[in-house]
């Protein structure tokens, strides 16, 4: 049975916010639900979290909400701004508005969902979570993305997976236009099984994974040609 | 960094209130900008030919009753003056270079901060808030107004170095971030006889755009040129007699938020900045992209 907890930022402030989920959050010892009321657009809300809590902000938020997270699975009832997720690690962060830039920017494991848009440069040098977006991305993301897979049901912008490793992205929307080093890849079963089995975790009605593109690593940035044609 | 905020009251309704939402917007954003604040606000033209006009003095103590009565012995024009310490507005039937002309002719400690027939400008060095405080923001009303809390990162801090900056009439621009090639765009308008009166990199972005409005450009047309001719990293907020307009920069990584209601529209750097307005939660919010000229009309 989970125990609710209500924390109002309209009594106390995101330090005492985040020092509580930081150190009596764990000692709950597990299954904690944690409410979080008038969020306001505060920047840091649930930085840190490393406990199997669920947690709810209830309204819009700023920058920087649930960087780093481990374990925790955090719902935002509202848009976020800057940098949602940023570096998480492992457990979910679903906003259920939209996201501004830079959304699991460089994310190690984990889930992040974002259900409306997400801005630009959402999944900036990510490094192995999975992001699915319910909307479209803005121009630049995915830049530098090394492990982990971006599903985007919408549109990409310009620029998309520019410099990209090895992470995968996925389109059903138009992509306009593909950065450096990036190309489009013909679908495989194994693509059709991963988008499903992401669109599901995400909680997105499953039929919506036909029609997506695969976009992957051309592989030609990975090393320095000193006797290339540089022109510099 | 700094902050940017804007609101336009489209229920007639919250105008006497201009100033109630502003404030917070401005305050908040101060974690943006402590070093200097401006606002300009926009309200009921007055007939021509009579304009208003905005001072700053150099003292908080400055003889703004000597200054009318100097100004109307000098120029033959009768002017109204009403004043707040380093502040006054000026409504007189005397012409600009009229009040130019004097200004340099008295050799006065007194900058214009702008000229028309709806704005007024103020601007000032502190934080935010204490700026608020020291022109009573609280107590204005208009049908719309644009603020900036300055972080300075390539000119000084000083009064005429904060934003808005305003060149012609009844326009003025707010700006979030940093040209490259602010001299250039200079260089080119000194050619052609435009004046500056600062070093800093947002007043040539603004006296390119009104340059091409004095050309016969809308500000619409004038921004695609912009786009064009201004180099850096910018989210610009403008103003004339009855618009908003907002663009951001092809990377758009300097931020801003919209919340539109039928009753009003405001912009923020930061929700946060928006969050304490009326009915926000049910507000349409989005995030303008890049070069997209955003504009709504009073």
């Amino acid at each position: 049975m989970d125990r609710l907890i209500e924390l109002d930022l309209a009594r106390i402030s995101v330090r005492e916010l985040n020092q509580f989920l930081h150190h009596d959050l764990p000692k709950t010892g597990g299954g904690a639900h944690v409410e979080i009321l008038n969020p306001n657009g505060m920047h840091n809300l649930a930085v840190g979290l490393d406990a199997p809590a669920e947690i709810d902000i209830r309204g819009h938020a700023g920058y920087f909400i649930a960087g780093m997270n481990k374990q925790a699975h955090l719902t935002v009832h509202g848009n976020v701004g800057w940098s949602v997720a940023e570096n998480i690690m492992s457990g979910s962060v679903r906003v259920k508005g939209c996201a501004s830039e830079c959304a699991a920017a460089s994310g190690h494991g984990g889930l992040v969902v974002i259900e409306g848009d997400a801005s630009s440069r959402c999944g900036i040098s990510m490094k192995g979570c999975d992001i699915v977006v319910g909307g479209s991305v803005g121009h630049m993301s995915a830049f530098m993305a090394q492990a982990g897979t971006l599903v985007v049901c919408g549109d990409a912008g310009a620029g998309l997976g520019d410099s990209l490793y090895e992470a995968l992205i996925y389109v059903r929307g138009t992509i306009h236009g593909l950065g450096a080093d990036a190309r489009e890849e013909p679908m495989t079963a194994d693509d059709r099984a991963r988008v499903a089995g992401l669109l599901d975790k995400a909680g997105f009605p499953a039929h919506e994974a036909a029609g997506f593109k695969r976009v992957a690593s051309a592989r030609s940035l990975y090393h320095w040609h000193a006797d290339a044609e540089q022109e510099y | 960094m700094c902050g940017i905020v804007g609101f336009m009251a489209r229920d007639a309704r919250l105008r006497d209130r201009l100033g109630d939402f502003v404030v917070p917007m401005l305050t908040c954003m101060g974690e943006r900008g402590p070093d200097s604040a401006g606002l300009a606000v926009f309200s009921e033209p007055v007939e021509p030919p009579l304009r208003r006009y905005s001072f700053y003095a150099a003292s908080r103590e400055f003889n703004w009753g000597a200054f009318s009565a100097q100004f109307a012995a000098d120029v033959g024009a009768s002017a109204e003056v009403a004043s707040l310490a380093s502040h006054a507005i000026m409504i007189s039937a005397a012409g600009p270079q009229a009040v130019r002309d004097w200004l340099a002719a008295r050799n006065l400690p007194v900058h214009l901060l702008s000229v028309g027939r709806t704005i007024d400008v103020y601007k000032d060095e502190g934080h935010p808030d204490q700026i608020a405080r020291r022109y009573n923001f609280a107590g204005l009303s208009g049908t719309h107004a644009v603020g900036h809390t300055r972080m300075a990162t390539e000119s000084a801090v000083s009064p005429a170095h904060a934003h808005p900056f305003t060149a012609g009439e009844d326009f003025c621009l707010v700006h979030n971030g940093s040209l490259s090639n602010p001299y250039s765009v200079r260089r080119k308008l000194e050619k052609k006889g435009i004046r500056f009166e600062t070093d800093n990199d947002t007043e040539a972005a603004c006296r390119f755009l009104e340059w091409r409005m004095s050309e016969g450009d809308t500000l619409e047309a004038a921004l695609e040129q912009a786009f064009i001719e201004l180099d850096g990293f910018y989210t610009l907020l403008m103003a004339t007699a009855d618009k908003l307009v907002l663009v951001r920069d092809a990377f758009a990584c300097k931020p801003a938020v919209v919340a539109e209601t039928d009753a009003y529209v405001a912009i923020g750097s930061e929700y946060r900045a928006l969050a304490h307005l009326p009915g926000v939660n049910e507000a349409r919010i989005f995030e303008p992209v890049p070069e997209q000229i955003y504009s709504w009309t009073a």
